[in-house]
């Protein structure tokens, strides 16, 4: 049984905790109601003439093609990016532990680009693929490849993944690293007597043993992909062509500020927090349910 | 030491700060979104003007791109602290003027202040595009421009063209730019900028055609696109044919294109006429045309329309400030500062005295090419379908045409599907928005 901490002042407690909360009221819960209460208005851009139309920006949000075509843009480009960025991470971690002289260059030269902010790691991307100058497109070109995201829908979401992928490779990186120097070593050793191949040993040994990082990773990862890569998206396609690479957090923004539909851009952020309690929700109350902390 | 530095930096803001009262100089914001040369430009032109008198103080801010600009200045009123001037581009113009009550129209700032406007002294085309249908002055014109043809010289020497007679027509454009492809003398043909600004709105006034309904938006009302007439569905699908061997190019949907002609990728462009800066800069021996027409049109070439930006004042500001905008504004129409800017920057003169004074200059003679977008815009008297185009979400509808363009350059469209649903979704938009 855990002892009760308690304290004698009554105040005291109240007091230690207020910064915390006037942290989380000033700059979560006070945006989030103007969000909410935009998001039942029509509005002008200057807020001259406004309107209370209750859920009216949702129905016609919700209905919206475009909209829905957003949904699945997102879920194609965050479960990629998240899948590429940590399968990379994983591979590159199992390599590096192998690494006998000069792991510390290796690993700090791995963990380099999480230094770069999205906007600048997207530029990178723009350049290196660049139809006409990028030199990476002119061997995509070599090989064949008429590589060219400004018209070709696929190609501009794979740029897209591969600049937010690469990104976060650094900071998965990171983590898979530590969690295989928790892995005991005495473990792996006992499974290499028994006769066990290295992938075998990898499989059922290392890779469960590393279920609460990936798990972590799983979370940390989605919602960077699904919130983080504004900067990316906005540097490297703007949504382009057409709108194939148009993911919601994107939209919110166009819809908003370049558009200037206040209330459908308010009414599209409401879901999206509905989206991420909800994801959240789900992870830690299933997911996490099946992972076992070693 | 750190905390030293701060303690400096306050120690001098406050002495600013109250040397600043203590002369009662009136501060005037300005937030721009100019880069580059025009940046220059707009510094210059603000010291000049506070050193030129001592009541009135421009500060200039730079606040991004654009859409950034009208975006920050849209944010600052709605938390009551709007700026006193703000530019915006041509395509927020009829944002702005939606928000009448927002505003202070360009005219009364100046006659609110004892001077008299005289607009006869401006260029008509420009000035008409501010202002509202009655006639009055919304916003002061401070850079406008207009699309021209550029072509690489080195480029038309190899493919065997004529250096000396850029495309007139689109016709010819396209011959050209197919001849530049099969003789190897380039990767590709012909590449534009803008494919909204330059294709649809100028094309339509340019060949006197509507592209909307109620005087392309400008009578105001319910108005509707037109953009997929037969004239615009057989332009755009000569576009799609060029596109499909790469002898047009597609650079982005706004001035990325400029960058595939610098690098010589391709040996024609159209691009606004604020675009030659960078174009000079980069020392490629280039030729300006003024902007094809298509030869089947009857009325063309009739004119093009104003691009670039213009300053809006906001409304519920002291008289104090109105009168250092009215000032400011008087000083930007002088003749030598609108020679200045002009010559500089490559956006026209917006005064007919500042374009008499350039041309006894001889600047023209020296700088062919450079009096093109003027004689475009200046030529002939605006019809109902040259005046401009206006409405109050055209940032939106430009973008809709965007998409349906790269669907359609992309091969996964014709011409015609793009235009019937550019005019589908566009007309959906523009309800919704006049619905507000």
């Amino acid at each position: 049984m855990t002892p009760r901490v308690i304290f004698p002042n009554k105040i005291l407690p109240y007091l230690l905790v207020a910064p915390q909360l006037a942290i989380t009221l000033v700059f979560f819960y006070w945006p989030a109601g103007q969000a909410l209460y935009q998001s039942m208005l029509r509005q002008d851009p200057f807020g001259l003439k406004s309107r209370f139309v209750w859920f009216a920006n949702f129905r016609k949000v919700l209905v919206d093609p475009a909209y829905l075509n957003s949904i699945k843009v997102t879920v194609v480009f965050s479960l990629a990016t998240a899948i590429v960025a940590m399968g990379v991470a994983l591979l590159l971690a199992v390599m590096a532990e192998k690494v006998v002289r000069g792991k510390g260059i290796y690993r700090t030269l791995m963990i380099w680009p999480y230094a770069v902010a999205p906007a600048i790691a997207g530029m990178l991307g723009l350049f290196l693929f660049n139809p006409s100058i990028g030199s990476l497109s002119y061997l995509l070109r070599r090989f064949g490849i008429a590589w060219d995201p400004l018209l070709n829908g696929t190609h501009a979401m794979i740029l897209l993944v591969a600049a937010a992928a690469w990104k976060q490779i650094s900071y998965n990186f990171l983590f898979f690293i530590a969690g295989l120097q928790a892995v005991p070593k005495t473990l792996i050793e006992a499974a290499a007597m028994d006769g066990a191949s290295e992938t075998k040993r990898f499989w059922t040994i290392v890779f469960p043993l590393l279920a609460p990082t990936t798990f972590f990773l799983l979370v940390v990862n989605t919602v960077y992909a699904l919130f983080d890569t504004f900067g990316i998206v906005h540097a490297v396609t703007g949504g382009g062509p057409g709108k194939t690479t148009e993911t919601l957090v994107y939209k919110v923004y166009n819809d908003g500020f370049v558009n200037l539909i206040l209330g459908d851009s308010a009414a599209q952020s409401v879901i999206l927090m509905i989206i991420v309690i909800a994801l959240t929700a789900i992870q830690f109350r299933y997911v996490e349910r099946r992972v076992h902390y070693g | 030491m750190k905390f030293f530095g701060f303690a400096a930096g306050v120690a001098a803001t406050l002495t600013l700060l109250s040397t600043t009262s203590a002369f009662a100089v009136t501060q005037i914001s300005w937030w721009h979104a100019m880069t580059g040369a025009n940046a220059e430009v707009v510094d210059k032109i603000s010291k000049d003007f506070n050193a030129s008198q001592s009541d009135y103080e421009i500060v200039p801010v730079f606040k991004g791109t654009y859409p950034e600009t009208l975006n920050a200045g849209i944010a600052a009123y709605r938390a009551g602290q709007a700026p006193d001037i703000l530019q915006v581009f041509d395509v927020g113009t009829g944002v702005m003027m939606a928000a009448e009550d927002a505003i202070k129209p360009a005219a009364d700032v100046l006659t609110g202040a004892g001077m008299t406007f005289d607009k006869s002294q401006y260029l008509p085309g420009i000035v008409g595009y501010y202002s509202k249908p009655d006639g009055t002055m919304l916003s002061f014109p401070y850079n406008s421009s207009s699309p021209i043809l550029y072509y690489n010289k080195d480029i038309f020497q190899k493919a065997g063209l004529d250096v000396n007679s850029p495309p007139k027509t689109w016709n010819e454009v396209w011959e050209a730019a197919k001849k530049i492809k099969t003789s190897g003398a380039a990767a590709c043909g012909y590449t534009s900028t803008w494919l909204t600004w330059i294709h649809l709105e100028n094309f339509a006034a340019w060949n006197d055609v509507p592209w909307a309904t109620q005087q392309n938006g400008l009578a105001g009302g319910d108005v509707e696109l037109k953009i997929n007439a037969p004239i615009f569905v057989n332009h755009f699908q000569a576009l799609a044919d060029l596109a499909k061997d790469g002898t047009f190019k597609y650079g982005g949907r706004t001035s990325e294109a400029k960058q595939i002609f610098l690098a010589g990728e391709c040996g024609i462009m159209t691009e606004s006429s604020g675009g030659l800066g960078d174009i000079v800069k980069s020392g490629m021996n280039y030729g300006i045309g003024q902007l094809p027409y298509d030869s089947d049109a009857k009325g063309a070439p009739q004119n093009t329309t104003p691009g670039g930006a213009s300053l809006w004042v906001f409304a519920d500001k002291s008289d104090e400030e109105y009168k250092g905008v009215a000032a400011f504004f008087a000083y930007l129409s002088k003749t030598d500062v609108q020679e200045y800017l002009h010559q500089k920057s490559g956006y026209l003169p917006v005064t007919l005295a500042a374009y008499e004074a350039t041309k006894k200059s001889g600047f023209y003679d020296k700088n062919p090419g450079r009096e093109t977008p003027i004689l475009q815009m200046t030529g002939k008297a605006p019809t109902d379908n040259s005046k401009g185009v206006r409405l109050p979400n055209l940032p939106q509808v430009r973008d809709i045409q965007n998409e349906e363009f790269e669907k359609m350059l992309a091969g996964q469209q014709t011409a015609q599907q793009a235009l019937d649903n550019a005019v589908t979704r566009g007309n959906a938009a523009i309800k919704e928005a006049l619905g507000n």
